[in-house]
């Protein structure tokens, strides 16, 4: 069993000053893997912070990243999976999911890790997984007027993941749990 | 005699302590075999040793407490004594035979102590009789330990009330009488003890006597634990008579010392009550003394006499302690004209965590606090002393710490004042503890002019105060701040659109005049804000009472024009054209066209003039195309205009793979799903082959320049587009296109010049995967497929 976090969207500061403080207090070190961060943290102490909760960071770069060392896309294999991030920015029509399956085929990868929207997704199709965890902050975005910060815990245990969601309603955490399986075909090739 | 060496000391000391041991060991002989007579002999010559004058205090002090020690045991022998049949008085007569005053005065001390408990006489005469005659020791170690001995040996016998040796009447008096008057003798051996020997060892024979402190704050302690000393007694008689021997002994250690001793040993309660008498002493000390340690000690033990209970509180307010505190530091301050201003801003920042604890509710009082450390400031430069800015930093943050709230710190008026006398870097530090302090207690400051104050405060951060650009600053301290101001500008909110226009203009006025440094920090969080006001009063509709003034989204896009304009200047073109676009589309979800385009215009002169670096236009085209297919507020004239020249743009990139790509991101323009008038396939077609054409001279350079084909990696993605627009249902892409695309491919990848890829084999296998999945899945998309082989 492997917890990955897959984070992205801060906008710290120029859209947000902090992560809430119910979710920083969940994040806690030494209980997440792998962290995976679709970009748009912005600044370096975000950065740092997600290093303080788990050594194994990939980043990948958004828009208005301070750090532009981060490539435009990444992947790397947990377990059986085999994973993909890409911002999303770069992807047109943006959050489109037919233009990010294309993505996850360039990628060859299973799951598919992306952002930009500002809004939680997880979809599944022909036989790969495609999520967005929104962002952690809640912050401002052109695609939606009501913004709950939200973030994805992942749990890779074999061929299956359960993706749990964790979203900021009202003050409140809310729990969201997808299960899902590779099928015999997709892990065929 | 001086030692005038440390060895010459042990010598001596080891010679002090042999003999009086020697004298022990026939002494402890004659106890055994009750011989009186030998026992007070002994005893006499064993203490002779004491009369020493070579030692230093410190070893004297080690002789001291052997003698001491052989002492009980002869107590205990002269309590058997009596209870023999011996008589007390004749004890204590005979003793006084001993040829020696000090033997003499030591063994009148201990049976003096055996006289009180076999209550033959009162204790209060014996005491008086003892505390008397030990006057006939002037030399000051000697009388020192003497009547440290005689305070020893007394303490658990003082007629206190309660106590079993308390007399008829009033002894409690009897007792204060005594334990003061040891301690006034002890405290005039104790300063004289400076005068004894060279004036070149001054300095040492100050440190020794500061060790020795101890012996005459012990009766301090013994008044302090006296039961019968109630609030009348302590007032009319302890603490004026302790207060008189302080006072006039002169002496800086030991009033230094000793105001120390009474604030820490005496109740809190009697403190308060006694404040004038007290606080009447601080004036009248050396100049020299340490006021403002001791009297900040005892501010902080009121305050926290304050803060232990609410039922105290009437107390301080009836004693109006907090005005003759403020006043005694006044004059304090006045007496002592060469206090450094550390001095001075310590004992304001403990008054004002006074009045903090205890006067709450009392603004005015923390504002004259600071008022008056301002009248102590003016006049001077800005301060460069190290431990004094700390101070005032301490003195800044203690109203932030109480309230818990920048809100309350903004009404007093001499808060900024006091900020004045800060050097940068120290008014940077404050500023920044303002901040954290309103992050932490997520204050909201909800009017323009409580933002106008705040800025004010921490324009330290904001702008470069005179000097500051002589000063290195470290390019990490400098991020980490503009950072936190950034953070602020979001917690600057009001509710009702108005005030928040007012309060984004304010913020705006004071962060233009940041520089170039600086704006890119600000002006993010600012927009944001604005744009997020731009939503609430979305819907609403315009000027509904026909007013000039209110705010509108229209005149908060004019400012928001004017202040990322700002950042083209700097120049920061790339995050300038980022914000530009997220205008343009704020501007399309309110039907603004000409502002959207407006937007979309100084967007693209950014980009025609200002972004060279080809990694920034690869970004800025990806997100003007992705802005560009999301606008809908666009009639087809501007479209046109802004679509052709984005495609213009995306052909015109540097490198080939970025012109393809781009390029065949440009056919979304032209196809839009929920567009229904943005559904051009001839054109989605033409940007598609363009795309082709782009990957063809892609592949052709790199077999002229390496000699070998590229990847095919383009002609996949074109492929996954032409799937993508095929689906859509766009008539221009054909099943015949798509054939000899796929056709194409794989000629390429079969041709000897190629280069193998793994990553594009891949990225063609799922292609093809995936259209075999399509056809499997029946219905319309599967006969939609069927006549593509694969």
């Amino acid at each position: 069993m492997v917890l990955v976090l897959a984070i992205g969207d801060l906008h710290i500061p120029h859209r947000a000053p902090d992560l809430p403080p119910k979710f920083k207090s969940m994040l806690v070190p030494g209980k997440i893997q792998h962290i995976i961060c679709t970009g748009n943290l912005c600044i370096k102490e975000v950065h740092d912070y997600f290093k303080t909760l788990c050594p194994d960071l990939h980043i990948t770069r958004g828009e208005y990243d301070e750090d532009s060392r981060y490539p435009e896309n990444k992947t790397l294999t947990i377990g059986q999976f085999k994973l993909g991030i890409c911002h999303g920015h770069q992807v047109i029509p943006w959050g489109d999911l037919d233009s990010l399956a294309m993505v996850q085929r360039q990628l060859d990868v299973d799951i598919l890790v992306t952002g930009h929207t500002h809004q939680f997704k997880a979809y599944k199709h022909e036989g790969g997984v495609v999520i967005n965890p929104g962002s952690a902050t809640g912050a401002y975005s052109s695609f939606t007027y009501d913004v709950n910060p939200s973030f994805v815990l992942m749990d890779i245990d074999g061929l299956r993941v359960v993706v749990y969601v964790y979203e900021l309603i009202d003050g409140e955490v809310k729990v969201d749990k997808i299960d899902f399986k590779k099928t015999a075909t997709a892990s065929a090739h | 005699m001086i030692a005038d060496g440390v060895e010459d000391e042990e010598k001596w000391l080891a010679a002090g302590i042999a003999g009086l041991q020697q004298n022990a060991f026939y002494m402890h002989r004659a106890l055994d075999s009750n011989n009186l007579r030998d026992a007070l002999k002994y005893s006499a010559q064993m203490l002779s040793e004491l009369r020493t004058s070579r030692l230093s205090p410190h070893k004297y002090y080690e002789l001291y407490m052997r003698a001491f020690d052989e002492l009980r045991k002869l107590e205990m022998f002269f309590k058997e004594e009596t209870r023999r049949g011996c008589s007390i008085v004749d004890l204590y007569e005979l003793v006084q035979h001993a040829g020696n005053i000090l033997p003499r005065l030591y063994l009148l001390c201990t049976v003096g102590s055996v006289y009180i408990k076999s209550k033959e006489a009162p204790a209060k005469d014996v005491l008086k009789d003892l505390v008397e005659m030990c006057r006939g020791i002037q030399h000051p170690v000697r009388g020192l330990f003497l009547r440290s001995y005689l305070a020893q040996v007394s303490r658990d016998k003082l007629p206190d009330i309660g106590s079993e040796y308390e007399g008829d009447a009033d002894t409690v008096v009897d007792a204060v009488e005594f334990v003061l008057q040891n301690f006034t003798e002890m405290n005039k051996l104790w300063v004289r003890m400076q005068h004894q020997g060279p004036a070149r060892e001054k300095e040492k024979r100050e440190k020794e006597r500061s060790e020795l402190r101890d012996l005459v704050g012990k009766n301090l302690h013994v008044l302090s634990q006296i039961e019968g000393i109630d609030l009348d007694m302590y007032k009319e008689t302890v603490l004026p008579r302790v207060l008189e021997q302080v006072v006039n002994c002169k002496d800086e250690i030991a009033q230094y010392y000793l105001m120390d001793c009474i604030i820490q040993v005496f109740p809190d309660e009697y403190h308060l009550q006694t404040l004038d008498v007290l606080l009447g002493a601080f004036p009248q000390l050396q100049p020299t003394v340490d006021i403002k340690t001791v009297l900040s000690r005892l501010m902080e033990r009121l305050s926290n006499y304050a803060a232990s209970s609410a039922d105290v509180l009437p107390e301080f307010l009836q004693v109006e302690a907090f005005s003759k505190l403020n006043n005694a530091i006044g004059k304090v301050i006045e007496a002592q004209p060469d206090m450094p201003i550390l001095g001075v801003i310590t004992l304001y920042s403990s008054l004002l965590t006074f009045t903090l604890h205890v006067h709450p509710d009392r603004l005015d009082y923390a504002d004259q606090v600071l008022g008056a450390c301002v009248k102590k400031l003016c006049g001077k430069e800005k301060l460069e002393d190290k431990k004094a800015t700390k101070q005032i930093v301490a003195l800044l943050s203690a109203p932030l710490d109480k309230y818990n709230d920048i809100v309350t710190a903004l009404k007093l008026s001499n808060y900024p004042r006091v900020m004045e006398y800060l050097d940068s870097e120290t008014n940077k530090v404050m500023a920044t503890v303002i901040i954290q302090s309103i992050m932490k207690n997520k204050t909201r400051i909800s009017t323009a002019d409580r933002v106008e104050a705040l800025f004010e405060l921490i324009k330290g951060l904001i702008k470069d105060l005179d000097d500051a650009f002589h000063d290195e600053v470290d390019e990490d301290d400098f991020k980490e701040e503009q950072n936190s101001v950034a953070r602020l500008i979001q917690l600057l909110h009001s509710d009702d659109p108005e005030e928040m226009f007012k309060i984004i203009c304010t913020v705006r006025k004071h962060i233009l005049g940041g520089g170039p440094k600086r704006l890119p920090f600000t002006v993010p969080p600012l927009v944001f804000s604005s744009l997020k006001l731009v939503r609430q009063l979305q819907g609403q509709e315009e000027n509904p009472f026909g007013e000039e003034e209110s705010t509108t989204p229209k005149k908060i896009f004019q400012v928001l024009n004017q202040t990322v304009e700002t950042l083209s200047n700097i120049p920061a073109p790339e995050l300038a054209l980022q914000l530009f676009l997220q205008c343009a589309e704020a501007a399309n979800d309110c039907d603004l066209e000409p502002v959207a385009y407006e937007f979309f215009t100084q967007a693209y002169i950014l980009y025609e003039e200002e972004i060279s670096d080809s990694r920034a236009q690869v970004t800025a085209i990806h997100l003007i195309i992705g802005t560009l297919q999301r606008m809908h507020v666009f009639g087809v004239e501007n479209r046109d205009t802004l679509t052709h020249k984005a495609t213009g743009y995306s052909a015109k990139l540097l490198k080939k793979p970025d012109q393809c790509r781009a390029v065949y991101a440009c056919s979304h323009l032209f196809w839009v799903d929920d567009q229904d008038n943005v559904k051009d396939g001839e054109r989605v077609l033409l940007c598609l082959k363009r795309a082709l054409r782009i990957a063809n001279a892609a592949q052709q350079m790199s077999n002229a320049a390496r000699g070998s084909a590229g990847s095919v990696t383009l002609f996949v993605e074109i492929l996954n587009k032409y799937l993508y627009f095929f689906e859509k249902g766009n008539p221009q892409i054909t099943v015949a296109a798509i054939q000899s695309l796929i056709e194409l491919i794989t000629t390429e990848m079969h041709s000897d010049s190629s280069t193998p890829d793994p990553a594009a084999d891949a990225f063609f296998a799922s292609t093809l995967r995936y259209m075999e999945f399509q056809k499997q899945k029946g219905g319309a998309m599967g006969e939609k497929y069927e006549p593509i082989k694969v």
